[in-house]
């Protein structure tokens, strides 16, 4: 290890995965421990938060040690302790914020708040150096937005769901089709078996702003599966998962590719939770044909999902901007970036 | 033997800090209920007015529950990250008996309550021994009468910490109830005890004793009595 790499211990528990990491540099990650919780809730068909803040506090030492031991660092070797302070459960996150000063208090490091979504987008930084301006498609179970990166540091929303993210539109309609929560991947697989058949509606696809919206979508699938039930019949799950995804998918694509006409950018990143859905990257992968000028950055499958590596990536530009929190730093549930200046939500 | 002692079970933040028998510096918040915010900065500031740092403590004691779920993981997550980032040892002490030290009644049954509302409460009863309380009646969350009736049948003289005062109509002459100053958690007598008892042999797999299950947790085990309640959290 050399005397100029920095090394960050980042921690995430923002909903349901406690995570503790090393990342070099924000670029490289020495170590990534994730303890989930996943069937601890599917057990209740969706996160319970007093359970999810149970969990956290079960296994918050444990994530921190063996981050440090995967890695093979000391505490004499870090620069830097990150956390998610926001958005997401207030007593899930609370479990890292407090883990988080704790050490940085025990070990006198600086602190760097990061906010979860930022994480997200930071996640592609491990496939490919992030280059400004960049545009963020960053479509997760409670997240679905596009965000304009001007520079290194500076997140502006450009749009948003206005009801249900995306992630929660898959997990609602996976529970009518009766698979377990999480059901985004399932529901992907089976997508990519059946066909477009029920062609249900592409809310505000043709809007002129860049906002989406997945009620209306989700309503339509369950009472299209209620009225099949009441006459007796039986859908095609296969038809029914690839209808629902490919409406998901023009929405979010056709939203993008206007966003991407309208502000010139040098990468478009794809990142959160769904990024990691194969009918949304390869559709992506197409519209990008369009724009041979933007590079198309994925944030890599492994690092999808919530975990501390991304926090630790995210935290290094903090680092650099010395963005520090003092030690009475609170857990931010409805923490969110700024809307573009000039328009409103 | 430099020891921090913390409790965040209810509404008050206190924390304390000795050496040996010594208290060195103590502090008791009662305005606010705004543990993550002011837990760390009111250490941070104790012990730098001490002299004190991070690297120096040899152990630290905690309030482990019940108490608010909140508050006692704001407590018990400062707690074991400090034990096991520093590699000191842990203490944990249940709240109830954290607050049954006030007593000063030696040889005295002391009973301390916590409000869970809706007539429920955690509470358990001690008696003084040497100054330190002992547990008579184990801790538990329970219905308020149906404890009373345990208590009243030992009839013996009885101090109440606690939330006494909301049980007050039903508490009889036996039953003498601490308020002020009295009824505020002593987390210097907490850190003083603490430093008798045996640090916990496992930090990592220390967590809040809530005694009380989450409702989706409680009910899911009613639906599944056959299903083991063990760990459902695995490493990805």
């Amino acid at each position: 290890m050399s005397s100029e790499d920095n090394l960050i211990l980042s921690f995430e528990s923002s909903c349901d995965e406690t995570s503790v990491a090393v990342v070099k540099n924000g670029r490289t990650v020495l170590s990534n421990v994730v303890a989930t919780q996943i069937k601890s809730h599917q057990r209740f068909g969706g996160v319970v938060p007093e359970v999810a803040s149970r969990h956290h506090i079960e296994q918050i030492t444990a994530c921190i040690d063996d981050a440090l031991t995967e890695a093979d660092v000391d505490y004499d070797d870090l620069n830097a302790v990150a956390v998610t302070y926001g958005p997401g459960l207030v007593g899930a996150l609370l479990v890292g914020v407090t883990a988080a000063k704790t050490v940085a208090f025990a070990h006198q490091l600086p602190l760097v708040p990061v906010n979860h979504m930022a994480g997200h987008i930071y996640a592609a930084q491990f496939e490919k150096t992030i280059e400004f301006p960049a545009l963020a498609l960053l479509v997760s179970g409670g997240h679905t937005e596009l965000v304009l990166m001007p520079e290194p540091g500076k997140f502006e929303i450009i749009g948003e769901t206005r009801d249900d993210a995306a992630g929660e539109a898959y997990d609602k309609i996976g529970r009518v089709m009766g698979l377990s929560y999480p059901a985004g991947k399932e529901v992907d697989r089976l997508a990519h078996i059946g066909q477009d058949t029920f062609h249900f509606p592409r809310a505000m696809d043709k809007t002129d702003d860049f906002d989406f919206s997945f009620s209306g979508l989700k309503s339509a699938f369950i009472n299209t599966v209620h009225h099949a039930d009441q006459i007796g019949e039986t859908l095609s799950k296969e038809d029914l998962a690839a209808s629902f995804q490919q409406a998901v998918v023009d929405v979010l694509a056709d939203k993008t590719v206007k966003a991407l006409n309208a502000y010139p950018v040098k990468q478009l990143i794809l990142a959160g939770g769904v990024a990691a859905n194969q009918g949304l990257r390869d559709r992506l992968d197409e519209e990008l044909k369009q724009f041979p000028e933007v590079a198309f950055v994925k944030a890599p499958l492994q690092y999808c999902g919530d975990n501390a590596a991304m926090v630790g990536a995210e935290a290094y530009v903090g680092f650099e901007q010395q963005t520090f929190a003092d030690s009475n730093l609170n857990a931010d549930p409805s923490l969110e970036f700024d809307w573009i200046k000039g328009e409103t939500a | 033997m430099k020891v921090l002692a913390l409790d965040t079970s209810n509404r008050p933040l206190s924390v304390a800090l000795l050496e040996d028998e010594s208290v060195l510096a103590s502090v008791t918040l009662t305005v606010h209920q705004k543990h993550a915010e002011y837990l760390l900065p009111v250490i941070e500031d104790l012990m730098a007015k001490s002299e004190v740092k991070p690297a120096d403590l040899d152990r630290v004691v905690v309030a482990e529950g019940p108490g608010s779920y909140t508050g006692i993981r704001i407590g018990v997550t400062t707690a074991k990250t400090l034990a096991d980032t520093l590699n000191i040892e842990l203490v944990g002490v249940s709240s109830l008996r954290a607050l049954a030290l006030n007593s000063q009644r030696e040889g005295g049954l002391v009973w301390p309550i916590f409000d869970a509302r809706n007539n429920n409460v955690f509470t358990g009863l001690y008696r003084m021994e040497k100054g330190v309380p002992v547990s008579v009646i184990e801790d538990q969350h329970v219905d308020f009468d149906e404890f009373m009736a345990k208590v009243v049948a030992l009839d013996e003289p009885t101090i109440v910490v606690g939330d006494g005062q909301n049980f007050a109509d039903r508490l009889d002459t036996h039953f003498e109830l601490l308020t002020g100053f009295d009824n505020l958690p002593q987390v210097a007598k907490l850190g003083m005890l603490g430093e008798q008892l045996a640090p916990v042999a496992d930090i990592t797999s220390f967590v809040p004793n809530y005694l009380r299950l989450t409702q989706a947790e409680a009910d899911w085990r009613k639906q599944h009595p056959e299903e083991d309640a063990g760990s459902y959290v695995e490493k990805i």
